[in-house]
């Protein structure tokens, strides 16, 4: 139980600050596809005998890497839907040779967040900082190409070697969190905490933190209510980050509309 | 006063001198030539489509040209100039990032480089100046996507011109807005390109809510240009020569109408080029 715990918390704060860019890029679209493909990955690598978390790690860069490259020139959902159409379509492929081992891919979709064991922590972790420290470094680049992409063009940033690192960062985070918490679940806890902080404070920074807080009450919510109910976690993680996105918004939107009549 | 070593302040800061470029087997430009001085103001008019954006890429860097050479501060392009501020066309700010006015400034200091930014207070200090300096204080703290088309394109010289850039480009500033907004904008530009002797090119496809501050202009059509003082080159033979048929400049109320002539009986026309009216059109009288 406390790996679980130990689990949770580092896939929110990975989750909560890599969804920030995630929801400021409008890349939700790449954070459902990168992580569902990965999971055709994972059933390559049951077929051929391998750990499938060095399948979901080749899918998932495999993935991020051919999105940036078939987005440089045409549109980004577009590269993005035929990446996640490519994957699933060997996914199913490799699932319909190996029926004996479906179960072990199948949980992968919902993640084994209450039996996580040790020796997976402390490659979680590592992966985790290597992914924000990733994202610190980024940082200046990502939001300048989020507002005005002319203008970091015009000041020498690559814009498509800054997406494309951006992209991988995500694939990093997916191939990470997937097997503890689930494709379904980390794809909710990419975008609930981030879209409900960027609606509650305006500040990046504050956003960020808030998103990451989110991301961990959501979680240890979760969690708990898993544990003490038996209902899956996947199922209180994603009605809560609909939930808390939703109160957001009408609370931001009845304190504008009272600001505007006062 | 910031000037470079070998480049004295009587020097142009931007010279263009017989640029062309083909995009895909087309001239989009033919043979551009002007040059701007220091503190000068100059509008870049021509319509949707003549060549403006393409001629601002071209002396950003990022488009090469066919033929001429572009020299800005007396030396030949690089791509990230840091004599250069740019302001883009239609910059679209949504209003659920979570971003205030003050921070998209502060990317305007460093936002190219690598890093989580150092030295808080310095920049923080740095970016309320340059706020105070385009009249954007009072909403420095206020959501960017929220805030009204003119103070979103303060906030956005202002991320320009942090930098201290000698020469400010901006891509249809005034395109969607009101027109108190408009003036309000042109005014700014103004004051800055006095006080801080920094030469600032505009474009517009309507030339009016500039005539007032404008020292020279260049007039785009159909790829080519004419460059010198607003009574130089906004004449009938000049644009007529640009057009390549007959146009009539009208001055109504020390506002300019530029009029294409009409080949039938039945009086004026407006001029159609690729389905777009070209010139500054009849609707800008108001």
């Amino acid at each position: 139980m406390v790996n679980t715990w130990i689990a949770a918390t580092l896939v929110a704060v990975i989750a909560g600050v890599v969804g920030f860019f995630v929801v400021l890029r409008g890349a939700a679209f790449v954070a459902h596809a990168i992580p569902h493909g990965a999971f055709g990955g994972a059933a390559g690598a049951v077929l051929i005998g391998v750990n499938p978390i060095a399948g979901l790690g080749v899918f998932a860069v495999g993935g991020a890497l051919g999105i940036g490259w078939l987005g440089r020139r045409g549109r980004h959902d577009v590269a993005t839907a035929l990446a996640l159409v490519l994957m699933l379509g060997l996914g199913a492929l490799f699932l319909s040779f190996s029926v004996e081992y479906a179960a072990a891919i199948y949980s992968l979709l919902f993640g084994e967040v209450l039996g996580v064991p040790s020796d997976e922590l402390l490659p979680i972790a590592g992966l985790g900082i290597a992914c924000i420290a990733a994202l610190a470094l980024l940082y200046r680049p990502l939001m300048l190409t989020s507002i005005t992409p002319e203008v970091a063009e015009a000041r020498g940033v690559r814009a498509q070697r800054i997406e494309t690192g951006f992209l991988l960062v995500v694939a990093l985070a997916a191939t990470m969190t997937v097997p503890v918490v689930g494709v379904l679940l980390m794809f909710s806890l990419m975008i609930g905490p981030a879209a409900t902080a960027g609606s509650l404070t305006r500040s990046p920074r504050n956003a960020i933190g808030l998103s990451v807080l989110l991301a961990l009450a959501t979680v240890w919510l979760a969690v708990a209510v898993s544990y003490l109910t038996n209902l899956p976690v996947g199922f209180f993680v994603g009605t809560l980050g609909a939930v808390s996105y939703g109160c957001a918004r009408i609370w931001t939107a009845r304190r504008r509309g009272r600001t505007a009549t006062a | 006063m910031n000037v470079l070593p070998d480049h004295g302040a009587d020097d142009p800061i931007l010279s263009v001198d017989g640029v062309s470029v083909w995009l895909s087997g087309r001239e989009v430009l033919h043979d551009v030539r002007f040059r701007i001085m220091p503190g000068e103001f100059t509008g870049l008019i021509g319509s949707n489509g003549a060549g403006k954006t393409t001629l601002f890429r071209v002396i950003l860097g990022l488009q090469a040209s066919s033929t001429g050479s572009v020299l800005v501060g007396g030396r030949p392009l690089t791509r990230r100039n840091p004599i250069i501020g740019y302001v883009p066309q239609k910059v679209f700010l949504d209003p659920d990032m979570p971003l205030r006015a003050r921070d998209v400034v502060a990317l305007g200091l460093d936002g190219h480089r690598l890093g989580v930014p150092l030295g808080w207070r310095r920049r923080r200090q740095a970016v309320d100046a340059m706020l105070d300096a385009v009249d954007a204080r009072h909403f420095a703290d206020a959501r960017v996507g929220n805030l009204s088309g003119g103070e979103q394109q303060r906030v956005l010289i202002a991320h320009a011109l942090i930098s201290r850039p000698r020469l400010l480009l901006l891509d249809e500033p005034l395109a969607n807005l009101d027109i108190r907004a408009e003036g309000e904008v042109v005014a700014l530009l103004a004051r800055i390109a006095r006080e801080q002797r920094i030469a600032v090119l505009i474009s517009a496809h309507d030339v009016n809510p500039l005539l007032p501050v404008l020292d020279r202009l260049v007039y785009v059509a159909s790829g080519k240009t004419a460059s010198g003082t607003t009574a130089e080159v906004i004449r009938a033979e000049v644009l007529s020569a640009l057009y390549g048929q007959h146009v009539d400049v009208l001055r109504v109320h020390g506002r300019i109408l530029v009029v294409a002539g009409a080949e039938g009986p039945s009086g004026v026309t407006f001029e159609e080029t690729d389905g777009a009216a070209v010139g500054p059109d009849i609707v800008s009288l108001r």
